[in-house]
């Protein structure tokens, strides 16, 4: 595919289990239309045809976790116009991120028997650690509708806004009956962003945050609320460590929480 | 003495990222590497101190195509440690949300990654333009598959609903009910996709292979069963770690398994459920492994795409028979009382066996966990086919040699995501 006049579009990988870019090859029918209006420039999971820069758009999944991903990062900000971060390792790090808070060694000695064979980061991070992004787009996957809504904005020429109200909201709009009003299950919904259609209180369990921290998030009151359910301060702080737990907002609420002394502490776990 | 180097940065239509290292001189190869620089993310061990009932949530963050097979070994190795009883109903449902992503992962790889290269185009929408009807039938085909994950697990990538105990909710009846016209369509293209298959202009890789997969009395093991090989291996999950071992490379993220006794690679994956499993083939499964040329025993891995196709017949037969089969487990979830000890399961995730091992304290609290992915298993392999396919192609161009070498790779659908926890090609003739 070369088509000169046709916006060039990229789609990178860096830390990440591929379900953002595959939320693109998921996108079927849709995909053969978004196909004819864009020259899919390079594209790995999808194409062997990998052209160079520069690039229009650029998406960028997963988290920035080793030497070379700095330098291919950077490489790829001076090749893209609009550079666009999608889904929660993107974003935030990424479930990868819990490693930022121990020793990268025991990690590595953890997992590999030969740890003077890998090479990483102490930490993983969210692309914008390292260079400018122009949009963010949240959750472990990012939404499908989300992501086309984008691209077809980006194709108009606009610049996509994406919603940060929380999965309150959404629980409220659809009508679901609160879990943690109705069962005292611990639900993050309060404090994280809307994107899935508050997917787990629809199914009757409480959210885990996927798409990171609404705006805006408040965290001290739904920490109190996790410890008046009977959480110790170690399960209500691991409760906001978690897929996104490297989002500030979520990072500093657990800190918050295991300050107050439960965190050296060995506790009964909640079923 | 011929002077040649070839270089492919990055192998495509794989997923995640690795590379593959050829030096040949003359007719030998001098060094052949399979370099998996897919960063490791160390799941085994962040899931170490968090709760048990967590772990369904963190280990499909492993790879984005199989999130149910992660999912579905953690969940019944911890029930069977704890002593679970799940309500009636629920295996059945969670063999139909693991029938969708096999329908939707083999889908993927027949169409949209593998088939491209054996008529030597680039990707799946080159392929649209010259047969858009085809392409149109494997992603309709293919939607079924994710829409079946979407309603039972809330999306199909990563669902939500799966528990240790069972589901946080179950799909009605009426839910379901609707995916039986389209699966019976579905059905009824896929002995015709078999004969294009039989069709395609396909190298040849005859080798002695031993290949591993789940067995079952009763059904085509997907969740449930014991392992077996094709040289006559019998054994269980519990024991899995005493038959096959992790061997660390110094150029890959990603462990290599081979046998303990015989240091021998092995194989997972579809072809090797075919062989261990063609007596429990549904009838169009079957019918369409007939047609596509594939009769058992068969080791020669090119055959795979055969396997994925019957196997895709099978999951829809599946999961047509468990529709309308299907009562909703009530109440959906059992409760769960944690005890110490180690739960270990194995289920046959689209790529093959995916074996996990969790260590839990009394409270519930992971202490320990080891995850052996399928393409980990088949990495040490590939490089054996390799090996063995490269000298019979080495006149070609290339080019050609390049695209060779990716089919043999892609033979596995690696994913190489799971792996690291795969592929640049880089080949140097001096």
């Amino acid at each position: 595919m070369s088509d000169s006049d046709k916006p060039r579009v990229a789609v990178f990988k860096m830390a990440s289990c591929d379900g953002c870019q595959l939320q693109l090859l998921d996108a079927e029918d849709a995909l053969l239309d978004i196909a004819g209006a864009i020259d899919i420039a390079n594209f790995a999971e999808a194409s062997s045809n990998m052209q160079p820069g520069p690039y229009d758009v650029t998406l960028v999944e997963g988290s920035i976790s080793t030497p070379e991903q700095i330098e291919q990062i950077e490489e790829i900000r001076r090749q893209s116009k609009v550079l666009i971060a999608i889904g929660a390792c993107a974003t935030s790090g990424g479930v990868q991120a819990l490693r930022n808070t121990k020793d990268l060694g025991t990690f590595v000695r953890t997992v590999y028997p030969t740890p003077e064979f890998v090479k990483s980061l102490e930490t993983s991070t969210p692309v914008a650690d390292h260079v400018q992004v122009d949009l963010e787009l949240t959750g472990c996957p990012i939404d499908r509708g989300q992501l086309l809504a984008t691209l077809t904005a980006l194709l108009a020429g606009a610049m996509p806004r994406v919603s940060t109200s929380p999965v309150c909201m959404e629980c409220k709009r659809r009508g679901y009956v609160c879990v943690m009003v109705a069962k005292g299950e611990p639900c993050l919904g309060p404090a994280t962003r809307t994107g899935c259609g508050a997917l787990c209180p629809g199914l009757g369990r409480g959210c885990y945050g996927c798409f990171g921290p609404s705006q805006p998030p408040n965290t001290d009151a739904l920490g109190e609320r996790f410890e008046r359910l009977g959480l110790t301060p170690r399960q209500a702080a691991d409760r906001f460590r978690f897929i996104t737990g490297w989002a500030p907002a979520f990072r500093e609420a657990a800190e918050a929480l295991e300050g107050e002394g439960g965190g050296k502490k060995k506790e009964v776990a909640p079923r | 003495m011929t002077h040649r180097t070839v270089e492919v940065p990055v192998i495509a239509r794989v997923e995640g990222e690795g590379a593959l290292h050829l030096k040949v001189r003359d007719e030998d190869i001098q060094d052949l590497r399979l370099e998996i620089y897919e960063p490791p993310r160390f799941f085994e061990a962040f899931l170490v101190g968090r709760h048990f009932s967590e772990v369904p949530d963190i280990v499909p963050r492993i790879c984005g195509i199989c999130p149910v097979a992660y999912q579905m070994s953690a969940i019944y190795g911890l029930e069977r440690l704890f002593g679970v009883e799940v309500p009636a109903g629920t295996h059945e449902l969670r063999r139909l949300l693991y029938c969708g992503e096999w329908i939707e992962s083999h889908v993927l790889h027949v169409f949209l990654l593998a088939a491209p290269d054996f008529l030597g185009l680039h990707d799946a929408i080159e392929l649209a333009k010259t047969q858009p009807d085809l392409v149109k039938t494997a992603l309709g085909i293919k939607r079924i598959g994710n829409d079946l994950m979407e309603v039972i697990g809330g999306r199909e990538i990563h669902p939500v609903s799966p528990r240790v105990g069972g589901f946080s909710k179950a799909p009605r009846k009426r839910d379901l009910e609707p995916f039986l016209p389209r699966l019976e369509w579905a059905l009824a293209q896929m002995p015709g996709i078999a004969d294009l298959v039989a069709t395609l202009p396909k190298p040849e890789l005859p080798r002695p292979a031993e290949m591993v997969a789940l067995v079952h009395p009763d059904e085509y093991a997907i969740n449930e069963g014991d392992l077996a090989s094709t040289s006559g291996r019998k054994f269980t999950a519990a024991s899995f770690e005493e038959v096959s071992r992790e061997v660390h490379v110094e150029h890959s993220n990603a462990l290599h398994s081979v046998m303990i006794d015989t240091e021998t690679p092995y194989f997972v994956g579809p072809l090797a459920r075919v062989n261990l499993n063609a007596r429990r083939l549904t009838p169009v499964a079957r019918e369409c492994a007939e047609r596509s040329g594939l009769h058992v025993p068969e080791s020669d891995p090119f055959f795979s795409m055969a396997a994925r196709v019957a196997e895709v017949a099978l999951a829809i037969e599946e999961s047509i028979r468990l529709i309308s089969d299907y009562v909703p487990p009530e109440p959906p979830m059992a409760e769960v009382e944690p005890r110490a000890g180690r739960a270990t399961w194995v289920t046959e995730a689209p790529r093959g066996i995916l074996y996990h091992r969790y260590d839990v304290e009394e409270d519930g609290t992971i202490h320990a966990a080891k995850l052996v992915p399928p393409t980990a298993q088949n990495l040490r392999h590939m490089e054996e086919d390799l090996r063995t396919f490269i000298p019979g192609v080495l006149d070609r161009s290339d080019e050609e040699l390049t695209r060779l070498c990716e089919m043999v790779v892609r033979n596995y659908d690696p994913c190489i995501s799971c792996a690291t926890h795969f592929l640049r090609l880089d080949i140097e003739r001096t």
